[in-house]
């Protein structure tokens, strides 16, 4: 009376992690899962609203790139993406969860705010500047290292931290905007400094954005630099592997924690001056817009590799901006954007699974 | 009514929405996930309801505020389950990560939520803005005579229906953690699930379940708020960051739904306390609104001083868990 | 039933990769009945019972339990043919109380009845004699508590066939007293019990049969009563195997590293290392002997800085200046007083090297400080990666292959490489041939002894006597953590080790 039962307990699918997945390979998984992303936001878009998804296609890409006045404001947001997701890379290297970065930003945009605003014709203009820009690093930084001291300490879970620091940091600036108000009553700051343009960066070689680009794409190679070549970037990728090994090796690991997130909230606070000095000009809660969040799965997605960021921004940045031209276009609202951002999203997270694992389909034996 | 009646009531009112979502959100995390699209699964809620109520307005002549009721409340269920569902098939079948997966839900729901708000009059060919105050009128119904009581009316028995169901929930949801199997299956999920796999426990299903109920409670949390709070209108936004308050009221109700019900009438109190506080200017009240925050920091923080085990985030909140391949 | 076989392996079998771990076990335990698996470690006893419980899944041969052939997949296979195993690393949940763990996973009415659950566990250690509080947490239960739980666990789910492995590697003796008298109830009450164990005098004080296994091997089962401490540790370390490994004499040793009275205790409160004193010379090769535990790991690991000690002293002395008190440094503060200690541990990727990177990012870890302070140099740790793997001569793609892809042995000798690259004036090793083939150790072997004819003082921690005797100068043996004897290797035999790891030999300097 055997009750050998072979094969009854096989699993029909049998999942293995992929030994190493070419590059072309990958990028195929991408591009097929962004392909079938657009394929169903195009049956929602014809489901929901009844319009043609190649026209709303066309649309979109119309109103991100379509004139160079909207190729420019594609390019500013997407440099403001980009450096917030710059910013977040090292924190996440360690395997820090930074959610924080929104609150870093704001952080930063509302200490460069307060620098212009009451120092804007005290100080000549190069100091000015540096006053900003250090202000805006500190109190990033400050915003950053917080989390971490605790994180270090105590082991006090970051992710939650971090997030919490948002909101505070966000009712601060509610807070400087009413006190800053201008002109009373409207509850905003309106635009600082609008007259002399005191503490706005200027235009370089005749572009408007021309020091975003130039800053930030100095820091993106910056940082691609500092985290692959430097010795801090090595022990924070040590750090990041195993907290064990790095003990072994005779790494200080609570202070490779706090100088990192001393470093990402920095650049973040940086973000924040460049928001207000180089684009806004003004401040207010919603300034940083959700770049904190959305940097996140740009850092995410681009294997916090800081190049492919630039393209993961752009594609982001890319979708939000064509959104709202097919919105006016169409009489439609603006966060379908949001939407189509979050199907894609959706698939291009989804999408990772296979390329890390194969998945194979069992045939069932039969015992002879 | 005093002054004090008035303030519970309205703390009451900013309170039920973020303990939905807390709710929501310690049966999903307690099953190990941390899912950071809570806000998005609000706002999938609260715009599904209305829509769900608006359509069938539109569609009868003279519209049942019950049926309203129900097709708002199942549509609310659904469309949260349906983030929760979105959630699960990412982090639990695909493996990815858990806090990008839940942002991205977050930032698909608002944008649901924000594009339908706007735009669903549009699209069905109406103008101007939603509104389904028919069946607004049935989630606004006091309890008939209790509500009569004076003060003690007023405080306890002034609310709709969604109010006393937030409350149901913690308190069937707290009996189901601490005193069913099923329940202990979950925290033993939650906690350690390679423990929970070789006791025979299918941790695939109790992640899936838990999210997706989650999910699904969230879910109500939006609901409540067009319909009760709002009284069946749509304000882009308007939610707020209620979506992570809610999230912030999980820790500080350290994962336990019952704490989570005066938490949420903390939170609220909180939310609401500077306009009871004489001579405030408008700036320090912004101040004020980030009690709540401040509170959750502090409460964070404490407990990992403290140290003490049943206090801390469930151990294997964020993890994946696949059985080791052999 | 009594006497009727519990369970009964025939000719099972189970190799991992290119390793057998078990090979064609014939074995049988009895209703009523305490048998003792036997054998060092390595032996195959565990992979043994878990295939048993359903952990693994044999290659070939057949289970029966009680007369019935049976296929066992999963430990969900196992729960209904009453088979029960408590590993060494328990499985309970931390912030649940005994009798939620005891309970959990268990069908029945919605609504859990914990006080009818705790009534019936205070039952079943009213039958047995143990001592558990069902609603105690676990996170607050000692070791032994939590091992209580464990066999409540399984005896409440039914089981009358409990495996445990090494149960008493983690007790303390008079838990352990407890623990045998618990077992015995058990037995007595007609339950079916084994135990892994290395340790002889519990086999003797315990168990009613013994099976040996050796080398994946199994060598014979004999009546407790009839067998004697030389007996069984003749069956356990098996017949001397001449190996054909090169033994240099040492050349002029002298005085490296004194070792005074070295105590430790680990995070649970259990004595680790018990006033543990010996020297190391440099020119030498020290080995460290002892089953599994005994304190091998956190006697490198406290010369190392990497463990605090309780008491004791450690003493370096440089090749040419004054002696050094290393007792209070950290690894960090040794090696910035330019003391060159290499340490290769046991776990080789989860704390000697990191998996995800490559060879170049792996050598430059004990390189990146110098220099600079910016830019961290990869070209030294590049030529270093290159030349290791030519001189070792190291199967891999290319130094920027991620170590954690190769094989076991490259990923030895990229560790062992990278440790003797710094030239060290002492060397420590920690199972250093552990999962390597054969060519690979005798790799391994070779550049020892070259660090030997250095003048370096190595310190060995191994696990095969055989290579031991024939590859040291000198045997350290540990057992609970003292140390039982420092033996001659070219002059002392395999029996008098093996007697010394069993505590029971006489002399040896201590």
């Amino acid at each position: 009376m055997a009750k050998n039962i072979h094969g009854m307990h096989e699993p029909l699918v049998h999942i293995s992690k992929r030994e190493d997945c070419g590059f072309l390979r990958a990028c195929g998984v991408r591009l097929a899962a962004i392909a079938l992303a657009l394929v169903v936001c195009g049956g929602v878009i014809i489901a929901l609203t009844g319009l043609n998804p190649v026209e709303v296609y066309a649309g979109v890409i119309d109103g991100a790139v379509g004139s160079s006045r909207r190729l420019w404001v594609t390019i500013r947001d997407t440099l403001s993406l980009l450096l917030v997701a710059v910013a977040l890379t090292p924190a996440f290297k360690m395997r820090f969860w930074n959610v924080g970065g929104e609150g870093q930003v704001l952080i930063g945009a509302t200490a460069t705010a307060a620098v212009m605003i009451n120092f804007a014709d005290k100080l000549p203009t190069p100091v000015l500047f540096l006053a900003m820009i250090g202000a805006a690093v500190l109190s990033g930084m400050v915003w950053g290292v917080i989390p971490a001291l605790f994180k270090a300490g105590w082991n006090t879970n970051e992710t939650l931290f971090t997030l919490m620091m948002n909101y505070v940091a966000t009712q601060f600036v509610a807070f400087c905007v009413v006190y800053w108000e201008n002109p009373a009553g409207s509850n905003s700051v309106g635009i600082i400094n609008a007259s002399g343009k005191a503490g706005w960066l200027p235009s370089l070689f005749e572009l408007t954005y021309g020091w975003n680009l130039v800053i930030i794409v100095a820091l993106t190679a910056f940082m691609y630099v500092y985290l692959r070549y430097s010795k801090q970037g090595y022990e924070i990728a040590y750090v990041g592997q195993s907290v064990n090994t790095a003990r072994y090796a005779g790494i200080n690991v609570k202070t490779v924690i706090i100088r990192t997130m001393a470093i990402s909230g920095a650049l973040c606070g940086l973000t924040g001056f460049v928001l207000v000095s180089g684009s806004g000009h003004t401040i207010s809660t919603t300034l940083a817009g959700g770049r904190g969040f959305t940097a996140i799965i740009v850092a995410w997605l681009s294997k916090l590799n800081t190049f492919t960021m630039m393209l993961v921004s752009f594609m982001l940045v890319f979708m939000e901006k064509g959104a709202i031209q097919i919105a006016s276009q169409f009489s439609l609202n603006e966060n379908a954007s949001e939407i189509i951002t979050g199907i894609i999203l959706f698939f291009v997270l989804g999408c990772e699974f296979f390329i890390n694992y194969k998945v194979e389909f069992r045939h069932r034996h039969r015992e002879g | 009514m005093g002054v004090i009646t008035v303030f519970i009531q309205k703390a009451i009112g900013q309170g039920v929405c973020i303990l939905f979502g807390a709710n929501g959100e310690i049966l999903t995390e307690k099953s190990g996930n941390l899912n950071l699209g809570v806000p998005g699964m609000m706002y999938m809620g609260g715009i599904a309801g209305l829509a769900a109520a608006f359509m069938y307005e539109r569609a009868v002549a003279v519209p049942n505020a019950f049926v309203g009721f129900f097709l708002a409340l199942l549509a609310a269920l659904a469309a949260g389950a349906l983030g929760g569902l979105i959630y699960s098939v990412l982090t639990i079948t695909l493996r990815a990560n858990q806090n990008v997966s839940g942002l991205a839900l977050t930032t698909f729901g608002m944008g649901l939520g924000n594009f339908f708000g706007g735009s669903l009059a549009k699209l069905s060919g109406g103008v101007g803005q939603i509104s389904t105050a028919a069946t607004a009128s049935a989630f606004r119904i006091r309890l008939p005579l209790l509500s009569d009581i004076p003060i003690l009316g007023d405080v306890l028995f002034s609310y709709g229906i969604l109010t006393y169901l937030a409350v149901a929930v913690s308190i069937v949801m707290s009996w189901y953690l601490n005193r069913t199997r099923q329940g202990l299956c979950l925290r033993a999920v939650g906690e350690s699930p390679a423990t929970a796999d070789a006791a025979g426990i299918n941790v695939q299903m109790y992640k899936y379940l838990a999210t997706v109920i989650g999910g699904a409670i969230a879910g109500l949390g939006g609901l409540y708020f067009v319909m009760e709070y709002s009284g069946g209108t749509w304000t882009n936004n308007g939610f707020g960051d209620r979506g992570w308050l809610a999230v912030a009221l999980v820790i500080f109700a350290r994962w336990r739904p019952l704490n989570a019900i005066w938490g949420s009438l903390l939170f609220g109190a909180l939310y609401i306390l500077y306009l009871y506080i004489p001579g405030l200017g408008r700036a320090t009240q912004e101040i004020f609104k980030m009690l709540p925050y401040v509170v959750t920091i502090i409460v964070l923080i404490l407990t990992s001083l403290r140290k003490k085990k049943e206090d801390q985030p469930p151990e294997s909140l964020g993890l994946h868990y696949f059985r080791e391949e052999r | 039933m009594k006497d009727a076989n519990a369970i009964e392996l025939r000719n099972i079998s189970k190799r991992f990769g290119k390793v057998i771990a078990n090979d064609r076990i014939n074995l049988s335990v009895r209703d009523g009945e305490i048998l003792a698996i036997l054998g060092e470690n390595g032996s195959g006893k565990t992979t043994l019972m878990n295939m048993i419980s359903g952990i693994y899944y044999p290659d070939e041969g057949q289970i029966f339990v009680h007369g019935e052939e049976v296929t066992i997949r999963s430990p969900k296979d196992a729960f209904p043919l009453g088979i029960g195993m408590i590993h060494q690393h328990f499985k309970l949940v931390d912030v649940l109380t005994a009798a939620e763990n005891i309970v959990l996973g268990l069908s029945g009415p919605t609504k859990l009845d914990i006080t009818a659950v705790a009534t019936r566990i205070s039952k079943l250690a009213h039958k047995y004699g143990f001592d558990i509080d069902p609603f105690k947490k676990i996170y607050e239960m000692s070791v032994s508590e939590k091992q209580t739980v464990e066999i409540v666990k399984m005896l409440y789910r039914g089981a009358n066939i409990l495996i445990l492995d090494e149960p008493t590697a983690v007790l303390t003796p008079q838990e352990t007293d407890a623990l045998f008298a618990v077992l015995r109830n058990m037995r007595d009450a007609g339950n079916a019990i084994i135990i892994i164990t290395h340790k002889l005098n519990e086999v003797l004080a315990l168990s009613d049969r013994v099976a040996v296994l050796h080398k994946g091997r199994y060598i014979g089962t004999v009546e407790t009563k009839e067998a004697t401490v030389e007996s069984l540790t003749e069956m356990m370390v098996g017949k001397k195997v001449t190996l054909d490994i090169e033994r240099p004499d040492p050349v002029n040793p002298e005085l490296r590293l004194k070792v005074k009275d070295i105590t430790c205790v680990n995070k649970e409160g259990v004595i680790t290392l018990n006033h543990a004193s010996f020297t190391a010379n440099g020119g030498e090769i020290l080995g460290i002997a002892g089953v599994a535990g005994s304190g091998q790991k956190e006697l490198l690991e406290s010369i190392a800085g990497l463990t605090p000690k309780e008491s004791g002293e450690i003493e370096y002395y440089p090749p040419d200046t004054e002696m050094m008190d290393i007792t209070k440094l950290s690894a960090v503060e040794i090696s910035r007083l330019g003391i060159k200690l290499s340490f290769v541990p046991e776990d080789r990727l989860g704390m000697g090297l990191v998996g995800a990177m490559d060879m170049v990012d792996n050598m430059m870890i004990r390189s990146y400080k110098k220099g600079g302070f910016f830019w961290a140099d990869r070209r030294a740790p590049k030529t270093l990666a290159e030349h290791i793997i030519g001189t070792l001569e190291i199967v891999t793609p290319g130094v920027s292959t991620p170590v954690g892809k190769l094989s076991g042995g490259n990923v030895q000798k990229v560790l062992v490489g990278r440790e003797i690259a710094s030239a060290p004036t002492v060397l420590m090793v920690a199972y250093p041939v552990r999962g390597l083939d054969i060519n690979s150790a005798y790799t391994i072997y070779t550049l020892l002894n070259v660090q030997k004819m250095r003048g370096v003082a190595v310190l060995c921690v191994g696990e095969d006597l055989d290579v031991l005797l024939a590859l040291c100068d000198r045997i350290l043996v540990l057992c609970d953590g003292k140390v039982t004897g420092i033996v001659d290797a070219r002059t002392t035999t395999k029996e008098e080790v093996g007697l010394l790891m069993t505590h029971t030999g006489k002399g040896g300097a201590h």
